[in-house]
């Protein structure tokens, strides 16, 4: 059976990155002796682990040719949530009333939240026909918004240490945020490449028209993939807030703009129809041995932003090079 | 003299072109004429610089020239007029037409008043009466290609290349062209033409390339060659003119049927009181003009309008409620539909998922996709409508202009549908594979689907059709059976009375 020409042309890209990937840590290795360690292996893996989660929900939106600005703001309104719950619980003044909430309880309780608001951004842009780059800029405020409310400005901090296993604990030898991590791939691969959910995004980004007049209900999938967001985005809270033992009112800003990062770097097309999770999994360990390294040589922060910008545009020029060709 | 010399040029897993020589004289049209994905466009590509990597050589003139892309090639007086339309739907006529040469006064700032008014004259040149300022997306199909046809012409260039630039306009419009080929003939223009409704080779071509699985197997003078000749030299072997004598059916079920549909948008009423119903087994042809209302009437069928129009449908004696595209597949119509690009394909995914896509839910198991069920899917269609592609995975985009609306039928037929629509179905595809489909169209009808057909060919609505409806401005102007239908009546119906 040949090679059909766009599996090797993902293929060819993906391998790409896979060298640029190696090289880098090649590279890294040889000017750090810090860098090529087990205890700094798990470190980059524990620090993109959030990256991650986001990223595989930005790849879809992106996929159907849409994009998430809000998922940085979810990520902290879910993390304020699930702090605010665990340690609060929701008083009842009137009737001297408590509700506590169990760990478990908090963490449903979060992704919901994440839920509902992809949701939301999900049915602007279908109802009403929101362009989703200015709903979901909407729900970026309102989601900050609705964070600095719940926390009023201030951490919410020492939150027990069940909690503070999801950020900080092993499993079988492995930390618990790549487990998370892990797991959010696995169905997200599932998802895209063995459900016909995954094949509508697809069809939607490469001509909704089309898929359309296919019998696909692209309201139904466009609204799923934002909630997919959105929950993925409350996963990021949750492992954040954990981690930190502490929900910041400002935690996950500008994460949006790493998540997109990571999803052009893989390949993604931003256009929609084209790209793959595995490609996305790449750019965030890109971008996350690229900051992990920085930090280790001591580049000043200022230049590894400028070195994560030009790091991005030779990405997508090389993708470009290679879909030209063809 | 355009002539090229031993033109190879070849794809990933696909040689689209072999050692071709051919060519193109001055104050003559030559046709290119070859089945669906002989690689006519391919060759007209590499002329006009669209492929700037291939072997041999093209000498104008007898100079060798080598266009890296298609502004080059427009420079040196070589324009072409795509077989996929290349406009830009929310700039205006005028600013389509001078996308990348736009006039420009001594400031450097547009000369929009010039601009303007040389698409006006171009417009009126083409006898189409629409303001130069419109908006392309607010045209039809047709007039946009009557835009490409315009673009080509701007450039007074002493080549143009015409890929199947009749495949979307009607009659009228396909007069106005041949008397612009026929004026640019007598210029001395170099004219290359393509089109895969051998009639119009007749009246305006004088020399023709034959084009069989990317090599020449035969060029010559049109004259005193006929109909037959050309399609066997096309194919490489006769091929029957299809004559169909089906009895209609008799069995007076109603399969179908569309009461006092009506649809105003705006203050425009598209449609008027529309009533017809369709058979179980019989293929009712569809037959207008531009602008009839033949497409929006499909369209509301289909739901796309759901809410904006009154009337009722009924399948099979029970009410319709169809609110979507994905509703009436449910219930078993769908369309194939006119515009491919826009409408029916997804580009950038491969063969196999564009013909599975309907109904990917129903190949999979526990909801997940089942591979092996989806590929022999494919296959099979593959097989059945002769679908040429190197592979299942191939992008739909790289197929030829027939191969995709194969695909597109392919994915139709696998909802398994009780009503097919297909509006202008053989809209550029071959000669052989033309007959193929009216075949298969006959077969469906025969195995009980409804089938409505729109065509703004007549004799392709006069192939297939049991009964023919006319329509004209938005109502139902005339119905024909097969038996009584003459091509100057039906052709009266359609031609609105007020003017
Ligand atoms: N960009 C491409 N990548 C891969 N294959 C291609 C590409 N363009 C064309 N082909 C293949 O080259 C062959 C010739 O295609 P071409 O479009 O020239 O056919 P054509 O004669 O114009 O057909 P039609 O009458 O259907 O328009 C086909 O097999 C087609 O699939
Ligand atoms: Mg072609």
């Amino acid at each position: 059976m040949p090679m059909g020409l766009s599996n090797y042309r993902a293929s060819l890209t993906r391998f790409q990155s896979f060298i640029a990937l190696l090289i880098l840590c090649i590279a890294l290795s040889l000017l750090s002796n810090k860098f090529l360690t087990i205890e700094n292996g798990w470190n980059v893996l524990r620090q993109i682990s959030v990256n991650v989660c986001i990223s595989v929900g930005m790849t879809l939106v992106v996929l159907t040719a849409g994009i998430d600005l809000s998922v940085g703001s979810i990520l902290a309104f879910s993390g304020a949530v699930a702090a605010g719950l665990l340690k609060n619980g929701i008083p009842w003044p009137a009737h001297d009333l408590f509700i506590g909430f169990t760990l478990l309880g908090t963490i449903v309780a979060a992704l919901i939240v994440g839920a509902a608001l992809g949701f939301f951004n999900g049915w602007m842009i279908t109802r009403f026909k929101v362009p989703p780059f200015v709903a979901t800029l909407a729900m970026l405020t309102i989601a900050r918004g609705l964070t600095m409310l719940s926390t009023k400005g201030y951490p919410i901090s020492s939150l027990g240490s069940k909690f503070d296993f999801i950020g900080s604990g092993w499993l079988l030898g492995i930390p618990v945020l790549v487990w998370i991590s892990a797991v959010t791939v696995i169905l997200a691969v599932v998802l895209v490449r063995k459900t016909p959910l995954g094949r509508y995004i697809y069809a939607i980004g490469g001509n909704e028209q089309a898929a359309r007049l296919s019998g696909i209900h692209i309201n139904r999938v466009k609204i799923i993939v934002y909630t997919i967001g959105g929950i993925l985005a409350a996963v990021g809270g949750i492992m954040v807030t954990s981690r930190l033992d502490s929900a910041q009112p400002n935690a996950g800003t500008n994460y949006e703009l790493d998540s997109i990062a990571a999803v052009v770097i893989g390949g993604t097309s931003l256009s929609g129809g084209r790209g793959t999770i595995m490609g996305t999994v790449l750019g965030a360990i890109i971008i996350g041995v690229l900051n992990n390294g920085l930090v280790l040589l001591d580049v000043s922060p200022f230049w590894q932003q400028v070195i994560k910008g030009l790091v991005i545009l030779l990405s997508v020029i090389v993708d470009k090079m290679n879909s030209q060709e063809a | 003299m355009l002539v090229a010399e031993k033109i190879g040029k070849r794809f990933t897993g696909v040689i689209a072109l072999q050692d071709v020589s051919m060519q193109l004289r001055p104050g003559r049209v030559t046709a290119i004429i070859g089945e669906n994905g002989a690689g006519k466009s391919t060759l007209m590509k590499i002329l006009s610089g669209v492929y700037a990597e291939y072997e041999g050589r093209i000498l104008l003139n007898g100079a060798e020239v080598r266009f890296a892309n298609p502004k080059e090639a427009q420079e040196k007086g070589i324009s072409i007029i795509h077989q996929e339309l290349n406009l830009i739907p929310d700039l205006s006529i005028t600013e389509n037409i001078f996308l990348g040469r736009e006039l420009t006064d001594r400031w450097g700032l547009l000369n929009k008043k010039a601009m303007r008014e040389r698409t006006a004259l171009l417009l009126q040149r083409l006898k189409l009466n629409v303001s130069a300022d419109i908006l392309v997306r607010d045209l039809k199909v047709g007039q946009q290609q009557v835009i490409e046809i315009a673009k080509a012409l701007l450039l007074e260039s002493q080549v143009i290349i015409m890929d199947e630039p009749t495949s979307a306009i009607s009659e009228a419009e396909v007069e106005i062209l041949f008397g612009i080929i026929e004026q640019l003939r007598a210029e001395g223009k170099i004219i290359a033409y393509i089109s895969h409704k051998l009639d119009e080779l007749f009246r305006i071509a004088d020399d023709f390339v034959v084009l069989r699985d990317g090599q020449v197997t035969e060029t010559g003078t049109m004259k005193g060659i006929d109909h037959d000749a050309i399609v066997r030299k096309m194919v490489g072997r006769d091929i029957a003119r299809l004559e169909h004598n089906r009895a209609p059916a008799d069995a007076a079920e109603d399969l179908l049927s569309v009461a006092a549909l009506s649809w105003h948008a705006g203050n425009k009423q598209l449609l008027k009181n529309i009533s017809f119903s369709l058979r179980r087994g019989e293929v009712l042809g569809i037959f207008g003009l531009m602008g009839a209302g033949r497409t929006e009437l499909l369209e509301c069928i289909l739901g796309l309008h759901a809410g904006e129009h009154t009337g009722d449908m009924r399948l099979n004696g029970v009410s319709l409620d169809v609110r979507s595209p994905r509703d009436a597949i449910r219930a078993g119509l769908v369309l194939v539909p006119e515009d491919r690009k826009k409408d029916g394909l997804i580009p950038g995914l491969d063969v196999k998922t564009n013909i599975s896509l309907s109904i990917l839910r129903s190949l999979g198991r526990n909801g997940l996709l089942n591979n092996q069920a989806e590929r022999s899917l494919a296959e099979h269609y593959k097989d059945s409508l002769r679908i040429k592609t190197p592979n299942l995975e191939q992008q739909v985009r790289h197929l030829s202009g027939g191969n995709q609306q194969k695909v597109i039928l392919a994915r139709c037929l696998a909802t398994n549908p009780k009503v097919l629509m297909l509006d202008e179905p053989t809209r550029g595809i071959d000669v052989n594979a033309k007959n193929e489909i009216y075949k298969l169209i006959l077969e469906l009808a025969e195995s009980g689907l409804g089938i409505i057909v729109v065509s703004s060919e007549l004799p392709e609505i006069l192939t297939v059709s049991d009964r023919i409806l006319v329509l004209c401005e938005g109502k139902i102007s005339g119905t024909f059976p097969r038996a009584t239908a003459g091509e100057d009546d039906i052709l009266k119906a359609a031609i609105p009375k007020t003017i």
